[in-house]
């Protein structure tokens, strides 16, 4: 839960990249870490695997400038994708201020993706967060793929899966490459200051 | 959203001054278990990324909580890493927040922790949370 800290005026918000294993949530905060490294004033922080896997989490705070005399600093997680890991996405979780799930284009992650957005939902749920009332932004991530000739899900039917009922905002995008990595990042904060808009005005 | 008024700050930052730092703690965060910095103090020779090193300890907590439980534990309510020139001393404040010390060798564990104690409980006396 985002923290006001009156004294030093500054807002403390978690946004988190979560979604299936291999899905490109560490290459997405890589991507930003390279591209703010000035306003980025710490090395990003990364718990690994000996496989360069995520074994707990990768953490990033971005500084984004001020509102209504706040310093707003955006805390970037991601959870581990790996099935096997749920206890630990649910510990990086707790105080979630925001959400970024990002899906795997792939034909053959389509199963992967639906579960992982669904153990999400459970997940939060556990907090007594719900789905519809959070800040979330989906990204369907390896557009980059297409011209590899790797089949891929079109927008409609990756969309359609994860995002039918609810009607989110979402974009194709391309973590390696940053196509639609800042873009998915403003939109998740600008929902997640829009949640906020309240207390700070 | 929370938070807490600026006089409640103060007063907690008195008292992480007074009676932790005073006494020759390097450094003195309090987290929340969602790993935000609540309060930090530190001798002035701490060169610690406080914001990562927040992140790490709730990570650090909440998954040694986890373990608690797995064998049967409520919880683990102390942790203490034990290092050559510093160690480090985690204290469950209550169900939110954490109190983190950072110390040399010429501290003593044992007069730490009856200081921490006696904090942990002005602490809770002060903490009065605003959710927006």
């Amino acid at each position: 839960m985002g923290f006001v800290n009156v004294k030093k005026m500054e807002v403390l918000v978690k946004l988190v990249y979560y979604g299936p294993g291999r899905g490109g949530k560490t290459t997405n905060l890589d991507y930003i870490n390279q591209k703010y490294k000035e306003r980025i004033k710490t090395d990003m922080v990364s718990i690994k695997t000996h496989g360069d896997r995520t074994l707990f989490f990768d953490f990033l705070p971005v500084d984004i400038g001020k509102i209504k005399g706040f310093d707003i600093k955006i805390q970037l997680y991601t959870v581990p994708g790996q099935v096997k890991y749920n206890a630990t996405r649910k510990l990086v979780l707790k105080g979630v201020d925001g959400l970024v799930f990002v899906a795997d284009m792939q034909e053959e992650m389509r199963e992967k993706n639906i579960s992982s957005f669904k153990q999400m939902q459970e997940n939060l749920a556990e907090m007594n967060k719900d789905i519809t009332k959070i800040p979330l932004v989906l990204q369907y991530n390896k557009a980059d793929l297409r011209e590899e000739g790797i089949p891929l899900l079109d927008f409609d039917t990756i969309d359609a899966d994860l995002n039918g009922e609810l009607k989110l905002p979402a974009f194709e995008g391309s973590a390696i490459t940053g196509y639609n990595v800042v873009k998915t990042l403003k939109k998740a904060i600008s929902l997640t200051m829009l949640s906020f808009k309240k207390e700070l005005l | 959203m929370y938070g807490v008024s600026q006089e409640q700050l103060d007063q907690i930052d008195i008292l992480l001054v007074q009676e932790l730092i005073d006494i020759g703690v390097h450094s003195v965060i309090i987290v929340d278990v969602a790993g935000n910095v609540i309060a930090e103090h530190d001798n002035g020779n701490s060169q610690c990324d406080v914001h990562a090193f927040a992140a790490l300890a709730a990570g650090n907590f909440a998954a040694v909580d986890a373990m608690a439980q797995l064998v049967g534990e409520q919880e683990f309510s102390v942790h203490f890493h034990k290092g050559e020139k510093e160690s480090i001393n985690f204290s469950k404040v209550n169900d939110d927040l954490l109190l983190i010390t950072i110390f040399g060798n010429d501290v003593s564990l044992g007069f730490l922790r009856l200081k921490t104690a006696k904090i942990i409980e002005e602490i809770i006396s002060i903490w009065k949370v605003t959710e927006y």
